[in-house]
């Protein structure tokens, strides 16, 4: 797993390094052929290995922004389900409501992860970030919504006043008709 | 919490659609339910004749019963009852095949089947006038190969056959105000003697042909003396009657057309005479008894008018009838107890100073003095006389005594049942032993097998019936404990008979009966009459020790200011704490909600004058009554004058514990139009869970749920009679709803065309009443439900999460809240004796009316049927909150009766109890018969149902856990396989 990783980690599935940046020319058995110097080389080795971290870095803020907007996807796959879902209570509208609710809290608690792979330090993964949390809270209100539309949110004044236990009297009084 | 219980109830409706009834399975019979037959008071009792052969006695009751009994057990063979206005006035064999019974003041006279109680015949005797009645089987008169009976009543005598209950001639007296007092069969002759009086100073005679009905004979003399009321007949021409001052016996004798009169005063008799004297009424040859105070003298009468007195007797007595014993010999019995011993003395007609028969009988308990005694012979082996003596006591019960020893006895007074109330059991104790109902766990694995046998159906048919067994039993059911559910509780019972019993609900036994002294009749109080019981003190909490008490409210004499008596009762025990005889009438008793520092519960007594008097006397119950004097009000309902009053208390300068009130409203119905037939009020200790009823949307309507709700419904005068005595023109029902505390009517609605009786309920906010529709034909049921409009603007929400409401803080009927009623009406097709509804712990359960209907049953009727929100076409919402559409009757399901295919006869009353469990009420209704039932009125939704099999659901567990440890390891194995391969 971790192997994995670390190729998942580069973004890449495999790579095969041909730019040799030993500068010991001794540790290699074969000499350098002839016209070739070492040091001009060096001098654009640099150059190579900065560009390629900007794609790197380009790359990842893609892919960053990509997962940013994965859940707008879920989102309306979610709305459909609502719909076809109804609005009386039931074992599947239940179902979906709460998992509408589960799956958005669930992401954002990760956040974090999600994000971990493209983290780098030129790439600005703030605006993805708030993108993420407001796709993933849009899909909680939107299923708070739902729930209410059920019925299932205290916000009528019937759910309050239900439990409430009747008003003692003041005054008290019995009688009746005579024992006879 | 709230939307869940939607859910909760949405998961319940559905639930109930799928399963409509409440209805029991055939075995579920007495595992919760137990049904007591009863009789009543013993009036008169026939035994059977010798030639008839079974063992068998026919008695008359006053809760108007005729029952056959056997005499080896007691049991009931067959029973009839007859219903509240058909008074039994006689009762005998005929033909030794036939009961025939006279009643309805003489003017219904029946005959049933001696063997099984088959009404054989009916004939409806008519006359002009309403007198008393008198009932003559002669055993050797016969016209036209017929047996003749003679029946007296309302002016006439009738001459019945016997086999088809025909009339063979009917005459007229023409005499209306003739009481009669006896009827005679002159010796083995066809004539017939009816002696009576007119007024209280004549005396009459007629002489019949019992085969023609010729009159042949009147005489009438005036009585010197007056009359007072009792006779005696001495012999078939003679007759004892008091006269009206009690002190002297007059003697008639009227043989051959002669009237004469010959007066003995009392003293004569009895040296040191004080009082009145009474004439024991009895048949016997030659004598007769007089009771004087505690004294009970037995008097020969001679031809020639002269009285002797042949013995005196120190207790009271019971005389019993003339019974002939062979050819010649006629043998009485008389009886008499003291304390625990009842004296049976069998004496021959003619000689006094021999006994046939004299032995003492032990009883195990209290029973009072003897009221009556019938006696019967058997031959015994030797070819000697037997005697059997049916004993009634003062407590109702019936006594069989034979050979020294009483063979059975009934406890008869529960057949008049005046109040119920319940008592908890004691508390189980830690240490203490109940192992006598307690099982060994071997028993009880036992038991759960065979259960489980059952549910998996590999039980044999004796298996099942040992299942039944041990369900019927049922472990601990009646155990003398408290339990978890609160199904185990004591039913305090007052009786007409002023004897106290206390039954298990398990089963229904009886745990003690006291005949209370205070209830019995002494020199103080000549009628006492028990009038209602109290829970008075009702420890709970850190008291759970003391034992609970019951406090008996009577009364000396039927009238409104006769003194009122006050008795304690211990409930676990029994015992009378202590009594007290009141220098006070009591019209009025009102229970407060206050207690005193030992929990004892305040009471306020109402005597006729109108004061109220405070108990239990004490200063700190004084305290705690001053400081609420002002809140405390009291009302009351004057049928005969048609007005509603309320009244005030105000402190008394003289006496502390005494409060004089003071009118404060009145409300005065017009007598020409109204007359107050019913008012009903909310059980006071009815729990109230919610003020609020969510309706569909989301709304909430408030209940007016107020103790201070009285309902009030008044005929018109004209239709207050019977059914078909107006026309729907001029007949109407109004009804009212009443606070009490201000006398605000909240509502008034007309029903025209419709009569009474009503029958009413009121709980929550809601009252259900019945009554006849005249112009439909119908009996209808209507429904009014009062909500608080005052409150209904509390829609707010945030104010109510934040409790910035009062709809908690205490109300005043002062506030005149303004309400909204709404109301509906359905037919139904009974009439019905009693309605009640089922009563739960905290009020959460929906409720069920339990209905008493006309064929002595009592059906459980969903409140939801009687809802005004019912219409033709319910919307979504309102079938989702569980309404039903209307229809124009109530149905009754015939699955849904609570007493299944049990009958109460001569119900009167239906009492509810809640249980611990919020799910289930108890049931107690009573008439002439008991009966007792648990009842869930949402079922059972809190608890496993007592069928619930564990030892199914601990072998599931087991075979899960077995099939989980199985699979794993074979997953492994399989694994590793796959990891060699």
């Amino acid at each position: 797993m971790d192997k994995g990783k670390a190729i998942m980690g580069s973004g890449r599935r495999w790579a095969v390094d041909f730019s040799d940046n030993s500068l010991t020319p001794y540790s290699r058995d074969i000499p350098d052929p002839p016209g070739f110097s070492r040091a001009s080389q060096e001098q654009d080795d640099s150059t190579v290995s900065k560009q390629k971290k900007d794609a790197e870095a380009n790359w990842k803020a893609q892919k960053a922004w990509e997962v940013a907007q994965a859940p707008f996807k879920n989102l309306l796959m979610m709305g459909f389900m609502m719909w076809m879902a109804g609005n009386t209570v039931h074992l599947f509208s239940i179902g979906i409501t709460f998992s509408a609710l589960w799956q958005p809290l669930s992401a954002l608690q990760g956040v974090g992860k999600v994000f971990e792979p493209y983290k780098d330090n030129k790439v600005d993964l703030l605006a993805p970030k708030l993108v993420f949390i407001a796709l993933n809270l849009g899909a909680m209100v939107l299923g708070v919504w739902k729930l209410n539309t059920l019925g299932l949110l205290p916000t009528h004044a019937s759910d309050w006043v239900s439990s409430l236990p009747p008003a003692q009297e003041v005054e008290y009084s019995g009688g009746g008709i005579a024992f006879h | 919490m709230a939307t869940m219980l939607r859910v909760f109830l949405l998961l319940l409706s559905l639930l109930s659609i799928t399963a409509p009834a409440f209805s029991l399975y055939e075995d579920q019979v007495g595992l919760a339910d137990w049904h007591q037959k009863y009789i009543g008071k013993v009036k008169d009792a026939v035994f059977h004749t010798q030639k008839t052969g079974r063992k068998r006695v026919v008695v008359s009751t006053e809760e108007n019963v005729i029952a056959s009994l056997d005499l080896r057990h007691g049991e009931i063979f067959w029973r009839h009852v007859l219903g509240p206005n058909d008074a039994i006035d006689g009762i005998d064999i005929a033909m030794s095949k036939y009961v025939i019974t006279l009643s309805s003041e003489g003017s219904i006279l029946r005959a049933w089947n001696l063997p099984d109680g088959q009404m054989v015949w009916e004939s409806f005797l008519q006359g002009p006038y309403s007198s008393k009645s008198s009932l003559l089987v002669p055993a050797s008169l016969r016209v036209d190969k017929d047996n003749v009976i003679l029946a007296f009543g309302k002016g006439c005598i009738h001459a019945i056959s016997a086999i088809h209950g025909d009339t063979l001639w009917k005459k007229d007296l023409e005499a209306d105000s003739f009481e009669i007092q006896y009827m005679i069969q002159a010796s083995d002759s066809d004539v017939i003697h009816l002696v009576g009086f007119v007024g209280s100073s004549e005396f009459d005679s007629y002489t019949f042909d019992a085969k023609s009905g010729e009159l042949l004979k009147h005489d009438s003399a005036a009585i010197p003396g007056g009359y007072s009321g009792q006779a005696a007949l001495v012999s078939s021409n003679t007759l004892v009657v008091m006269d009206s001052a009690g002190s002297t016996v007059t003697t008639i004798s009227f043989h051959d057309g002669k009237v004469t009169f010959n007066q003995t005063p009392v003293s004569t008799l009895i040296e040191d005479f004080v009082g009145k004297a009474i004439i024991l009424a009895s048949k016997l040859e030659g004598l007769f008894s007089v009771k004087t105070g505690t004294l009970t003298l037995f008097v020969r009468a001679t031809v020639e008018g002269k009285l002797e007195v042949v013995n005196k007797v120190d207790y009271a007595t019971a005389v019993s009838d003339l019974l002939a014993i062979s050819e010649d010999r006629q043998a009485f019995a008389f009886v008499h107890s003291r304390s625990n011993d009842i004296d049976l003395t069998v004496k021959l007609g003619a000689d006094w100073n021999h006994d046939l028969l004299k032995e003492s009988v032990k009883m195990d308990q209290e029973r009072g003095s003897v009221k009556k005694v019938f006696i019967n012979n058997y031959i015994r082996t030797d070819r000697s006389h037997g005697f059997r003596a049916l004993i009634v006591m003062e407590d109702h019960s019936l006594l069989l005594v034979q050979q020294g020893a009483i063979v059975w006895s009934r406890e008869d007074a529960l057949a008049s049942v005046i109040d119920v109330k319940t008592s908890e059991l004691p508390v189980e104790k830690k240490g203490v032993s109940v192992a006598k109902v307690e099982e060994t766990l071997f028993e009880w694995l036992q038991g759960h097998v065979l259960k489980l046998k059952g549910t998996l159906m590999l039980a044999s048919p004796d298996d099942m019936a040992a299942i039944q067994a041990l369900r019927l039993k049922a472990s601990g059911k009646s155990k003398m404990t408290r339990d978890h559910n609160g199904f185990r509780k004591l039913l305090i019972v007052l009786t007409k008979a002023g004897k106290i019993f206390a039954l298990h609900t398990g089963d229904g036994r009886i745990i003690w009966s006291r005949l209370l002294n205070s209830l019995r009749q002494s020199a103080t109080c000549e009628a006492p009459t028990g009038l209602n019981l109290f829970p008075w003190h009702v420890p709970h909490h850190h008291a759970l020790d003391e034992n609970p008490s019951v406090l008996v409210v009577s009364r000396c004499g039927p009238s409104d200011d006769a003194l009122g008596l006050l008795s304690f009762v211990d409930t676990y025990t029994g015992k009378e704490l202590s009594s007290a005889s009141l220098d006070h009438s009591v019209v009025q008793v009102i229970p407060l909600p206050f207690m005193d520092s030992t929990e004892q519960r305040l009471h306020l007594l109402i005597d006729a004058s109108g004061q109220a008097h405070l108990y239990p006397k004490t200063s700190y119950a004084l305290s705690i009554f001053r400081s609420e004097l002002s809140n405390v009000y009291w009302y009351s309902v004057e049928v005969e004058t048609g007005i509603i009053k309320g009244y005030a208390l105000k402190e008394k300068a003289s006496d502390n514990y005494s409060f004089d009130t003071r009118s404060i409203w009145s409300i005065v119905f017009p007598s020409e139009s109204e007359k107050i037939i019913k008012s009903s009020t909310r059980k006071s200790n009815e729990v109230v869970h919610t003020q609020a009823k969510v309706i569909a949307d989301q709304d909430a309507m408030f209940k007016y749920i107020s103790k201070n709700l009285l309902f009030v419904a008044t005929v018109a005068p004209k239709a207050s009679g019977d059914m078909g005595s107006s026309t729907p023109e001029e007949s109407w029902l109004i009804v009212y709803l009443i606070d009490t505390i201000t006398g605000r009517i909240l509502q008034r609605m007309t029903h025209h065309g419709a009569q009474g009786p009503v029958e009413a309920v009121v709980s929550e906010n809601w009252v259900i009443y019945h009554y006849f529709n005249l112009r439909a034909h119908r009996y209808e049921m209507s429904v009014i439900e009062i909500y608080d409009q005052s409150r209904a603007d509390n829609k707010d929400v945030w104010k109510l999460i934040l409790g910035k409401h009062n709809l908690t803080s205490p109300v005043s009927s002062y506030s005149r809240p303004e309400v909204m009623t709404r109301s509906q009406s359905y037919f139904f097709t009974h009439s019905v004796k009693s309605i009640a509804v089922t009563s739960t712990a905290k009020g959460i359960t929906s409720k069920q009316l339990l209905i008493g209907t006309v064929g002595d049953q009592v059906l459980a009727l969903d409140k939801r049927f009687l809802d005004p929100r019912r219409s033709v076409n319910p919307t979504q919402a309102e079938k989702e909150e569980g309404i039903i559409p209307l229809t124009d009757s109530l149905p009754i399901i015939p699955q849904s009766y609570v007493t299944h295919a049990l009958k109460v006869e001569g119900l009167r009353g239906i009492e509810t109890v809640p249980a611990k469990l919020e799910s289930t009420t108890l049931i107690f209704a009573y008439g002439v018969d008991l009966f007792f039932t648990r009842f869930a009125p949402s079922r059972t939704y809190d608890s496993l149902t007592e069928d619930f099999s564990y030892a199914l659901l601990l072998l599931t567990i087991v075979a899960l856990v077995a099939a989980i440890f199985i699979t794993w390891i074979l997953s492994e194995k399989k694994e590793l396989r796959d990891k060699w391969r």
